[in-house]
């Protein structure tokens, strides 16, 4: 039988629906997969085998009786950030020890109601704060791809979702879910050859995800292809009644969009983004982006989007200033970590020094330093009016284009250790990413090509708000001129 | 923004987190050196700039005040560290 592992979403949905193979066999071969690459990949932080399995066999059950639901039978990972009920969620932090939610997040909710099956829990950088994976109390998660110099260097899938990017190139599932603050889907997306897209700020619901910064946190799907992506899109948004943030608007059915012409469409090419210093090698992707899509009929105009430069450190206000705030229920109280002190707060402040690791403890006290007394209009308010012109420059642009071609990252997967000693330098990857949270907009990353050393670089398109069936559309432009990026060795299977 | 070893203290304080020593002289130099990146904000004029809200201009969702669950004080402590019955158990707080 051929490798299982190896199909999209979209065969796999296939392939079940023509019965050429079950959704049982599917669940295993996924199952052995993990088993075989996840102490070198640490992708995965809990596997639920028996769940699968058991999800699986009611998946063969309705496919055998004609109804199956969208995702029947399609094997997926869930990022550890998601609440599924009596499963290990844990945003891959200490402190939430042992939580295994009463509850079940209302984007998983959706998986399962549209009959998909959970593998297991995805690694990512604790509470999603880090960019290369390398926070998680789990340990770091080891990107599949390798350089080509053979010095197999273990890289870096990016982060926050680095499980899930890992997972999908690995072969470790058909398609992940993820979450994107400032890049987190779109970055690890770019890093390891996949298509990852960050929707709308209000598309998906974010009941039942463990909160970082709630004015960004938005969840989407990370996968092998942009169809993929869409199918699983149209799954997880919904409206939530449990969260006030989501919209009441239909899901389009994203699956039409792929393949559709693109013929008059206005490519935007945002002159702030061209950085000093910037990999050569991302320049010449761009410009074959551009290129590819000025071929399949679109036009192509330079925009300005004045106060880019601006996002970033806005972004390093706003995010630890919500998260301090959301971060404040872990007291080893209620859920559970806890670590006996003298006393309730010396109790309080011994569970918080042992549960958050570093990089989560800095980002509280940046954020609690910018909204304490005397430093609130200097910081946070500030922020939150840089914000407003972030997301006026994207309006402005609106009117000339209909979507935006920018780099996903400034370059590609580097090495462990190579950015971790310095804060700035690793917040640096999510430069072109961050914006588009600041702005709530739909951001899509599409592998492009391979750097000089042989390792995927992303292309990002941005769109107008709950636009993202455009994207879908040109992203399929992309992904059928740049083609996919499958791993090119297994080689955590020869050890 | 030079943040000085007694600020660390009372933020870590604030935050309820606890700090070595060693702690807070590294942090001195981690706060500061990204406070001072954040600066370059100072830059942007928003004397006219409205703070934003919202992203998505949507209003505030309103909802029947009314009891929509209840009766499940088992699942609230099923998590907790310490429980005695259906309470929470912390350290001794009044004399």
């Amino acid at each position: 039988m051929t490798d299982l592992t190896r199909l999209t979403l979209a065969e796999a949905r296939e392939g079940l629906k023509a019965k050429s193979f079950t959704a049982k066999e599917l669940t295993q071969a996924f199952l052995d997969a993990i088993e075989a690459a996840n102490p070198d990949l640490n992708a995965y932080v809990v596997t639920t085998a028996d769940r699968a399995l058991a999800q699986a066999a009611e998946s063969d059950r309705r496919i055998a009786r004609g109804e199956a639901r969208p995702l029947e039978g399609l094997a997926l990972g869930i990022k550890d950030l998601f609440c599924t009920r009596g499963v290990h969620s844990q945003a891959c932090s200490h402190v939430l020890d042992g939580f295994e939610p009463p509850y079940e997040s209302t984007v998983t909710g959706n998986l399962w109601d549209a009959g998909a099956v959970m593998l297991g829990k995805l690694n990512m950088d604790e509470f999603a704060m880090g960019s290369s994976n390398e926070t998680s109390y789990y340990g770091p998660v080891t990107s599949p791809w390798r350089r080509k110099d053979g010095s197999n260097a273990q890289l870096v899938p990016g982060g926050s979702s680095g499980g899930s990017a890992a997972a999908v190139a690995a072969d470790l599932c058909l398609a992940a879910t993820a979450t994107d603050t400032g890049g987190s889907i779109r970055q690890p997306a770019a890093l390891t050859g996949t298509v990852g897209i960050k929707p709308t700020y209000g598309r998906c619901s974010r009941w039942g995800i463990i909160a970082f910064a709630s004015s960004l946190d938005q969840a989407g799907p990370l996968a092998k292809s942009v169809r993929d992506a869409a199918i699983l899109l149209r799954a997880m948004a919904s409206h939530d009644p449990k969260d006030s943030t989501s919209v009441d608007a239909p899901v389009p059915d994203y699956e039409t969009e792929p393949g559709r012409s693109i013929k008059g469409l206005r490519v935007g090419v945002p002159r702030e983004y061209r950085l000093d210093g910037m990999a050569a090698e991302v320049e010449a992707l761009w410009q074959q982006g551009i290129a590819w899509l000025k071929d399949a009929g679109a036009s192509i105009h330079d925009i300005s989007l004045p106060h880019t430069r601006y996002a970033l450190p806005a972004y390093y206000i706003v995010a630890p200033a919500e998260a301090s705030s959301n971060l404040a229920r872990y007291d080893g109280v209620r859920y559970g970590l806890r670590v006996a002190g003298r006393g309730l707060i010396d109790t309080y402040e011994s569970t918080r020094a042992a549960g958050f690791g570093k990089e989560v403890r800095r980002r509280i006290l940046i954020g609690t330093y910018v909204l304490s007394a005397g430093y609130y209009d200097a910081y946070y308010l500030k922020a939150q009016k840089v914000r407003t012109l972030i997301k006026h420059d994207f309006d402005e642009a609106w009117d000339k284009v209909d979507l935006v071609l920018t780099p996903t990252t400034p370059s590609p997967a580097f090495a462990f250790g190579e950015k971790s000693g310095d804060p700035i330098a690793m917040y640096l990857e999510d430069i072109f990413t961050v914006t588009v949270n600041m702005a709530g907009l739909p951001g899509i990353s599409i592998p492009g090509g391979l750097s000089g050393q042989g390792t995927p670089l992303g292309l990002q398109l941005i769109g107008r708000p709950f636009d993202e069936g455009t994207l879908f559309r040109a992203g399929q432009v992309i992904e059928d001129a740049a083609g996919r990026f499958p791993v090119p060795e297994r080689w955590w299977t020869k050890d | 923004m030079q943040v000085d070893e007694t600020t660390v203290r009372r933020i870590a304080r604030l935050a309820r987190i606890k700090i070595t020593d060693e702690e807070a002289r590294g942090l001195e130099q981690e706060l500061s050196g990204i406070l001072d990146w954040v600066e370059q904000l100072g830059e942007v004029d928003t004397s006219a700039v409205e703070p934003m809200t919202r992203v998505v201009p949507i209003g505030l969702k309103k909802r029947r005040d009314e009891v929509t669950d209840g009766g499940i004080a088992d699942d609230i402590i099923g998590n907790a560290p310490m429980t005695d019955d259906h309470f929470f158990v912390v350290p001794k707080v009044v004399e």
